[in-house]
């Protein structure tokens, strides 16, 4: 853990309500997989936000608009600085990957994917990504992916774009290993349509980010797990499904 | 440049600035970003009898100035804190560490007290009584003056180091539970726990805690932290320890103004990992500002 000022270089909508930020900083210690967590004026608790690329000193985060803190970070301007705690979480064991890895994103859980493609196709992965949205007009980062190299399926729930139905409408293919980020409903689909070993991203709520509070803990198979510290990245034999 | 030193129930501190119990681990996290040997001390992990996971998740909410928790005392119970907990602790803390412990019984506390009064590293007990997060566990003691004295006297015969009572501030009469605990034998008391709050979702139109209510802690509770440390200095001898919503310099030296001996900072290690540090070096600064010669000077002068 880190904790340093980045400087907004730019701050963009991507769709309606999800946005792009650059920001220049010490990215030492930012991951695929692994969360940056952002101090906001006005609130009390930061935001715990996922690394979707680094490029030098170049941290870029996707995130989606869902209460007021994340409404006051859409608003922020390229310039300002921000208190931010780097190298969060665990992150993805990308020496499991195989000659041909999966990664599945839904919603706000595409962005960790991206990171983690870029750092697969250096290795020289075959990379398969399904991204999953509820319309077309939801849809972000797909040209990204493409420009890696991935091959990329869109699903949409209403068929608008893509593929129509979930993400594991489109799981048919053989693959090495899963990657995958996204809703908890999402998440359990996807775990029961695997046909291979995986690495699940989970969300909670979360007090401070950084292990110390214990708020957002959960039990697994082998004993509790903190998402911020122990996870976000759970691996598939280890999660145990709360009824 | 004049003195931080404190002296809590025998053991002299470099500084009145303690991370407060549910807030800093073992310590260890900290230890990540900062030499945490600049503490006068810190409360560590509140300890029970038994492992606990604690409450279902969500298990924080969000408040103006502050937050909930329900963490539900979630720890590894007291042998594993002893056998794999404290060394991890000792290997980035040189000085001597606030054990803190919570029960459901009397026969708990003292069990889970009389283990960790044998730790070297451990130089208080800090009696939790107050938790408000289990359903009919700690808050029953914290509530009656009788019951916070049986625990108190349990606890004191079957241990040798200080014991400090950790006070729930959701009574209405905390000085009388004070001197309850003071009568009972207490070395110290250490006061606020958070006070019982609630959030709700507008859009699911539930609570935004699973278990309904938590603490609440944080900035916002201040003001009521000060006012309770002042009525429980007035009431009792023994030391005081003051925490609740503590989170600059000037916090602590209010509350050591309201008679608290020593200060625990608890929320704000949670949103600035680095804020005990901060408080430390920002102190002489506010001393200088105020005229203040000695931190020690000024327990109390304002009860």
């Amino acid at each position: 853990m880190k904790q340093s000022i980045f400087t907004v270089k730019s701050n963009t909508a991507l769709t309606a309500t999800v946005y792009r930020m650059e920001l220049s900083g010490d990215t030492a210690e930012c991951r695929p997989g692994g969360f940056v967590n952002i101090a906001l004026s006005e609130k009390f608790l930061r935001r715990p936000i996922s690394v979707c690329d680094v490029n030098g000193d170049i941290l870029t985060i996707i995130y989606k608009v869902v209460g007021a803190g994340t409404e006051q970070m859409s608003q922020i301007k390229a310039g300002a600085t921000l208190d931010v705690l780097t190298g969060l979480g665990n992150g993805y064991d990308l020496k499991k990957a195989g000659a041909a890895p999966l990664l599945i994103g839904g919603g706000v859980g595409v962005p960790p994917m991206y990171l983690l493609a870029k750092k697969l196709r250096e290795e020289g992965k075959r990379v398969s990504v399904i991204l999953g949205f509820n319309t077309k007009t939801e849809v972000f980062c797909e040209e990204d992916f493409r420009a890696l190299g991935c091959d990329v399926t869109v699903t949409t729930v209403d068929g608008t774009y893509g593929v129509r139905g979930f993400v594991t409408d489109a799981m048919d293919g053989d693959y090495s290993h899963i990657f995958t980020c996204g809703p908890e409903p999402m998440l359990r689909a996807v775990y029961k349509a695997s046909k291979t070993d995986g690495q699940f991203s989970f969300e909670e709520r979360m007090g401070c980010g950084f292990g110390a509070c214990m708020g957002c803990s959960c039990k697994t198979v082998t004993g509790y797990k903190r998402i911020c510290k122990e996870g976000p990245v759970l691996s598939k034999e280890e999660i145990l499904w709360e009824a | 440049m004049g003195s931080l030193k404190v002296n809590l129930c025998g053991i002299e501190l470099e500084n009145p600035v303690i991370p407060a119990s549910g807030t800093f681990g073992f310590g260890y996290e900290f230890a990540e970003i900062y030499d945490i040997n600049c503490l006068g001390t810190f409360s560590f992990k509140g300890t029970t009898k038994d492992p606990r996971f604690g409450n279902p998740t969500p298990r924080i909410a969000e408040c103006t100035a502050g937050m909930i928790n329900a963490v539900g005392l979630q720890n590894p119970g007291v042998e594993k804190v002893i056998s794999e907990e404290l060394p991890k602790l000792s290997a980035c803390f040189n000085k001597k560490v606030m054990a803190n412990v919570s029960g459901f019984s009397v026969e708990d506390y003292v069990y889970t007290c009389e283990k960790l009064d044998k730790e070297e590293q451990v130089g208080w007990l800090e009696v939790n009584i107050s938790c408000p997060n289990v359903h009919g566990g700690g808050m029953s003691f914290g509530t009656s003056p009788e019951a916070a004295a049986e625990v108190t006297r349990a606890v004191k015969a079957a241990t040798t180091k200080p014991v400090i009572i950790k006070l729930s501030p959701n009574v209405t009469d905390i000085a009388s539970i004070a001197v309850a605990c003071e009568e009972a034998g207490a070395d110290g008391i250490s006061l606020i726990n958070t006070l019982l709050g609630m959030r709700i979702n507008l859009r699911t139109r539930r609570p935004v805690i699973a278990n309904k209510m938590g603490g609440f802690s944080g900035s916002a509770i201040f003001p009521v932290a000060v006012r309770m440390v002042c009525q429980v200095a007035n009431a009792v001898k023994i030391p005081v320890v003051g925490m609740g919503g503590v989170t600059t310099a000037e916090d602590v030296v209010e509350m050591m103004m309201a008679g608290a001996r020593a200060v625990e900072v608890g929320a704000a290690n949670l949103i600035n990992p680095t804020a005990c540090r901060d408080i430390i070096d920002d102190l002489p600064r506010v001393m200088e500002k105020y005229g203040i010669e000695n931190l020690k000077d000024i327990i109390g002068v304002a009860k």
